[in-house]
């Protein structure tokens, strides 16, 4: 099995999450920057599983998956708050507090 | 192959069970009970860990030592069940210091308390996680009720900020931790923390793809413990939730973070102390520095202890950075000095948001210049300020003290250079710290009060139930350290 390959795919996955959350402005594209990384996480726990013959990695990535959409649902409701009370979810704007 | 259920220990489980079934009970309650009898709610929750707190003592006195289920990937032991009732302790103290300021400032009340207890439950669960899933499930479980937590005052665009900041670089370290973790289960094809350690000291050491992995999951931690140059959600944060939350979130969230790197550093990664030894060593030296410095010139209360949490977390990393080094020598002391300075650290620090929440409710301002002649109209409130303070600056004879001692014991234990020299950056830094915990001292008994208003505090009955309760501990572990004594055979995790 070539376990190189998925192992890249991965890694390039994640680095563009990685960018995503540090260059978008817009909350939305930065949840979805995050999802990105932690689906390159899934994509190597079930490489690493298939690889290695072992069923750990496929449950692990479920409790990812699992865990990632209770995440997300969280950060969409806390968007969606700052945006009732300003209208407005960019990020550069959110400084209230300084120092 | 067949399934086997894996055989339970309903009584090592039964805190967990118990606080389940409790914030299920607090959630449902809220349904039912209308607006008049929502204070009702605040007590099942706090009856709710009183409860989970009579299981832990019956296992604390069981002769059974060491319970291990589902492969020793959860473990209950001395040290989960001393970080467990320290959990169950710092929850019902915040719960105390919450109530009225939930019910007085109109907010939901039953999510709050459920939420709450949600939080300490993925807390008292993370204390036994001998295993990579549970501890990121128990990371979850404590990091998603608090990020709802800390934007609980809805209309407030400080609070928002708080949660959205809090949420977006909490999500980020756990993803960055999640990949460090898919790396290690790569390697070792296990994801239970014994058997990693095994392998760490034999066919893992030296490979690079493992001490990326190593890094990635410090990094994730080191935003939860917020730790220099990871911390700059924490102020903000801190800054804009609601204070009890922020109490929470200070001692906690942030011990919840410590507990894992305990079990990952010292079950997990021990073998290789040449890739966190040094890391351990740089994030320490720079909280420390870092978190004292910007503490010096904060005008506003909340962000000084913000800073001056950053500082104390500091203090905590320095006995990891040591742990491994001189072949692991000062090992046990260092794990011990860890434990007992977070405990310490929950009394003293929920002492000191105890005392801003009181005075919040008069001046309505978190400015340290509110502060002046509150020895005049509060003088027990000042004085209890400036007890929690010096304890946090580490002055005899108060619990603070023993807590520095304990780390500067496992710095000597250790005995090598590099350690006496971190030694040296934290006894530089409690210096530093003592400036501006006396400046508020100074403000409270020297400063004349702002616009002459003497009219006295009322501190409703549960705040002064938290702060005597974090007062004694403050004092009676500073006046008999001997308390510590008891726990020598905490350091069970240390190879």
């Amino acid at each position: 099995m070539y376990l190189n390959q998925f192992l890249l795919l991965a890694a390039i996955i994640f680095c563009l999450g990685v960018y995503g959350v540090l260059a978008r402005k817009n909350a939305v594209l930065v949840l979805m920057s995050i999802e990105l990384m932690l689906n390159a996480v899934n994509i190597n726990l079930i490489a690493f599983g298939a690889f290695r013959n072992n069923v750990i990695g496929q449950v692990f990535s479920l409790f990812v998956i699992a865990i990632a959409a209770a995440e997300v649902g969280v950060g969409l409701a806390i968007v969606l708050l700052i945006f009732r009370n300003r209208a407005d979810i960019d990020l550069d704007e959110l400084a209230q507090m300084k120092g | 192959m067949p399934f086997t259920p894996p055989s339970l220990d309903y009584h090592a489980l039964a805190p967990e069970i118990i606080l389940t079934a409790v914030l299920a009970v607090v959630l449902l309650a809220d349904l039912f009970l209308d607006q008049s009898r929502k204070w009702l709610l605040s007590n099942i929750a706090a009856f709710g860990l009183v409860a989970a707190m009579v299981p832990i003592i019956s296992l604390a006195l069981s002769d059974t030592d060491v319970r291990s289920m589902v492969d020793g990937a959860y473990v209950v032991d001395n040290f989960a069940l001393v970080l467990k009732a320290l959990f169950l302790g710092v929850g019902f103290v915040v719960l105390l210091m919450s109530t009225n300021y939930v019910e007085d400032g109109d907010y939901y009340e039953g999510e709050f308390y459920f939420l709450l207890l949600s939080s300490l439950l993925g807390m008292v669960v993370m204390s036994s996680s001998r295993d990579l899933i549970t501890i990121f499930v128990a990371l979850e479980t404590l990091s998603i009720p608090a990020y709802m937590l800390a934007g609980w005052r809805k209309r407030d665009l400080k609070s928002n900020e708080a949660s959205l900041k809090y949420y977006l670089l909490g999500v980020l370290a756990s993803a960055v931790m999640l990949y460090g973790m898919s790396l290690i289960y790569g390697f070792t094809g296990t994801t239970v923390l014994v058997d990693i350690g095994e392998q760490m000291a034999g066919n893992a050491a030296n490979q690079p793809l493992v001490t990326l992995a190593i890094v990635f999951i410090i990094v994730g931690f080191a935003f939860k413990v917020s730790a220099v140059p990871f911390h700059s959600w924490a102020p903000d944060t801190y800054e804009g939730a609601p204070t009890p939350v922020t109490a929470f979130l200070s001692v906690a969230s942030k011990t919840g973070g410590f507990v894992a790197l305990l079990q990952l550093v010292f079950v997990g990664f021990f073998g290789r102390d040449d890739v966190w030894g040094p890391m351990f060593g740089i994030l320490a030296a720079l909280t420390m520095t870092v978190g004292n410095l910007i503490a010096l010139r904060q005008t506003n209360i909340v962000r000084m202890l913000a800073y001056s949490s950053i500082a104390q977390a500091g203090y905590i990393l320095v006995p990891f950075a040591i742990a491994g080094s001189n072949g692991g020598a000062g090992a046990g002391s260092a794990f011990t000095a860890t434990v007992v300075y977070l405990l310490v650290y929950a009394a003293m620090n929920l002492g000191a948001f105890a005392i801003v929440i009181a005075v919040a409710r008069k001046t309505r301002s978190g400015e340290i210049t509110s502060y002046g002649g509150l020895y005049e109209y509060a003088p027990g409130l000042a004085v209890l300020m400036s007890i929690f303070l010096f304890s946090l600056a580490g002055i005899p004879p108060l619990a603070g003290f023993w807590a520095k001692v304990f780390i500067f014991r496992a710095v000597i234990d250790a005995g090598t250079s590099w350690a006496v020299l971190l030694g040296v950056v934290a006894a530089v830094n409690s210096v530093i710290a003592l400036f501006y915990y006396s400046s508020i001292a100074r403000e409270m008994f020297m400063n004349p009060v702002p616009d002459g208003d003497r009219t006295p505090i009322r501190v409703p009955t549960p705040l002064i139930t938290a702060l005597g309760i974090t007062a004694a501990i403050v004092i009676v572990v500073g006046v008999y350290p001997q308390t510590f004594a008891n726990f020598g055979d905490l350091a069970s995790l240390v190879p």
